[in-house]
């Protein structure tokens, strides 16, 4: 039993880092149609930058992440800029390509900049703490609630103000959101800046219990996706709940299946429900 | 007309080029450059018929690759079987794989295949790294056996070698040319213009979708196999996303949907890639830059845009005559009329 809640809370720390950058996967989605495979790059990126910011500039953790957020959040808006906005009217195939070919980049520009070693990212959170005999680090309980804090946030940001009502409105309708005086441009621009943002604190609250490396975008990219799928495209309640859904189910999978074949658990789920319903989850009837 | 002869002329060419190839060129090293690059031009073509003809981008393919060359390797050495059999098993099996793996993705449209097929790529990755005792993991598979003999043909040095990728090259990219300008490769263009507007026209959509994948797995798997007896020694690497990335390069500097594309596009990216050896790892450093520029600039590559070019010029080259016949008729009339006028006059 104690196993079992103690995978619980572990599904939980993994389960609010995978939503973070599912959050940011499914704003993109959902306003600009671009399914950005470069996201996971960003995810790394945020890595990379919070750690030289506390290694090289002297930072402390917190004000690490901040600038991280700042600087992944730019070159969001950078690549919306340079790639996605020129391709916003060509054949759906090309912005994909695209989106690889940016990932590519950002791979082998951090592996130059930064190595290919492993590298950990110290933590002031790393303390143990028992509560009623499970044990947890405080980064892991540091984890579980700035998530719920950037979530609840984020809702606030949406729902209260007038740019995340225009946000929306967008991810209603571009050409209605144009007709009525909102500047699609900018509303763009904000979308990538949020998306990077959230993958960067995700990257940098993870990466104290994981490592950094250049390849560490890849498997979480993957399973944005699939939490996206199975929350519904561009949903962000669906991108929350799928988060969290994908975290127990890992946890425990690793625990009472197999350790090593827990990264699969992702990918079945995709495609049990992919081949069950082509479009998705939560699809909407027609176009 | 004349165009296809000179077509027909410029292949002639090539493939002389590429027979009398070993002979020129004594360097192993360059042999074996050119034989791997000959194995990455099978599998972009089975990548071009079925993203760049049918429209679907199947981010699984380096999987398939790896599946027809895993395949291969666990038939010889684990199972014993002749060479010849095994590869043919190896590629039925994977074209099987495609099938089954096929009836289910294709039924995804657009971002949702891409997504499904980079989930499955990954799944096939996660399985040869995970399964040791079958693939023998992160070490990898050795002991692969090169091909056996055909009757009296041997295959056991790399000029041989060289031939045998070479006719492999060859037989795909005929079967590529006659299937593209056949009624069939219409239906995959059709498809890929407008799915829905095939379906009214009455074209069974997923029967052709389906067709093209499989087709398409086929000439990777038998990369793969090829691959696998070629180089005699296989990662779990070769399946990954990389990989995938590598062939999409090629394919797009070369040209997606386009005939010449594969061969234009690997050969110029392994010369380039020779050139710049000391950026092995960072190759993405450059490549990435060029596969993002090339998409939005100049999305369909260098035979993309040489065709493009060429029917523009043959366009201005008929505009032109066509103004120069009205302008001569125009000035006959007019000569015509002013006659006219003076005995009028």
């Amino acid at each position: 039993m104690e196993l079992f809640i103690q995978q619980l809370l572990n599904g939980l720390t993994v389960g609010s880092v995978y939503s973070l950058v599912a959050l940011g996967l499914t704003l993109v989605y959902g306003i600009l149609h671009i399914p950005n495979f470069a996201h996971g790059a960003l995810y790394m990126m945020g890595g990379y930058v919070t750690l030289t910011a506390m290694s090289q500039a002297g930072l402390p953790y917190g004000l690490a992440i901040v600038v991280s957020m700042v600087a992944v959040g730019l070159l969001g808006v950078l690549m919306e800029r340079l790639v996605f906005y020129p391709l916003r009217d060509a054949p759906p195939l090309h912005d994909k390509i695209a989106a690889i070919g940016i990932l590519l980049f950002l791979e082998a520009f951090a592996q130059y900049v930064w190595g290919a070693d492993y590298q950990t990212m110290p933590t002031p959170y790393g303390n143990v703490i028992t509560v009623f005999g499970l044990t947890l680090t405080v980064q892991r309980i540091l984890i579980i609630a700035s998530t719920v804090v950037i979530m609840i946030l984020l809702y606030l940001f949406l729902k209260k103000t007038f740019i995340g009502a225009s946000i929306i409105a967008m991810a209603q309708s571009r050409e209605g959101a144009n007709l009525v005086g909102i500047n699609t441009n900018k509303v763009a621009m904000m979308t990538f800046l949020l998306s990077g943002g959230l993958a960067a604190l995700a990257a940098s609250l993870a990466s104290p219990i994981n490592l950094v490396f250049p390849g560490m975008g890849h498997l979480v990219i993957l399973k944005a996706f699939v939490i996206i799928i199975l929350g519904g495209m561009g949903s962000i309640p669906g991108a929350i709940v799928g988060g969290y859904i994908l975290g127990f189910s890992e946890s425990l999978g690793a625990t009472y299946v197999s350790n090593d074949y827990k990264d699969i658990i992702a990918f079945v789920i995709l495609v049990i429900i992919l081949t069950v319903k082509p479009n998705g989850l939560f699809a909407k009837e027609g176009h | 007309m004349a165009v296809f002869e000179k077509r027909r002329l410029w292949l002639a060419v090539l493939a002389a080029l590429a027979l009398a190839f070993p002979l020129l060129v004594t360097n192993g090293y360059y042999l074996h450059m050119m034989t791997i690059s000959f194995i990455w031009m099978i599998a972009v073509y089975g990548l071009n018929l079925f993203a760049g003809y049918t429209g679907y981008l199947s981010l699984a393919h380096a999987g398939f690759f790896a599946v027809g060359a895993y395949t291969l390797g666990i038939l010889t050495v684990k199972v014993g079987l002749p060479f010849w059999w095994a590869f043919v098993l190896s590629c039925a099996f994977t074209s099987l794989l495609g099938l089954v793996i096929g009836l289910v993705a294709l039924r995804t449209k657009e971002h949702f295949f891409a997504i499904y097929t980079l989930c499955v790529g990954y799944i096939i990755y996660l399985v040869i790294d995970k399964w040791d005792s079958l693939t023998g993991g992160v070490r990898g598979f050795i002991g692969i056996p090169a091909p056996g003999d055909i009757g009296p043909l041997s295959f056991q040095t790399p000029v041989a070698q060289y031939y045998l990728v070479l006719f492999f090259l060859l037989a795909v990219m005929f079967v590529m040319y006659r299937l593209v300008d056949s009624l069939t490769g219409r239906t995959y263009i059709a498809i890929r213009n407008s799915e829905e507007l095939a379906l009214t026209l009455g074209i069974s959509t997923m029967k052709n979708k389906l067709a093209s994948f499989v087709l398409s797995v086929f000439f990777t798997s038998l990369a793969g196999a090829l691959y696998a007896s070629f180089i005699r020694f296989l990662g779990p690497d070769i399946a990954y996303v990389t990989v995938m990335f590598d062939f999409l390069t090629y394919l797009l500097v070369g040209g997606i949907g386009t005939l010449a594309g594969p061969v234009v596009g690997t050969l110029l990216i392994t010369f380039l890639s020779q050139q710049l050896q000391f950026l092995q790892d960072y190759r993405m450093l450059i490549f990435g830059p060029v596969l993002t520029l090339l998409i939005i600039f100049y999305p369909h590559g260098i035979a993309g845009g040489f065709i493009r070019y060429q029917a523009k010029r043959a366009e201005v080259r008929r505009l032109e005559q066509r103004a120069n016949r009205t302008a001569a008729e125009l000035a006959a009339s007019r000569q015509g009329r002013s006659e006219r006028h003076v005995e009028e006059g």
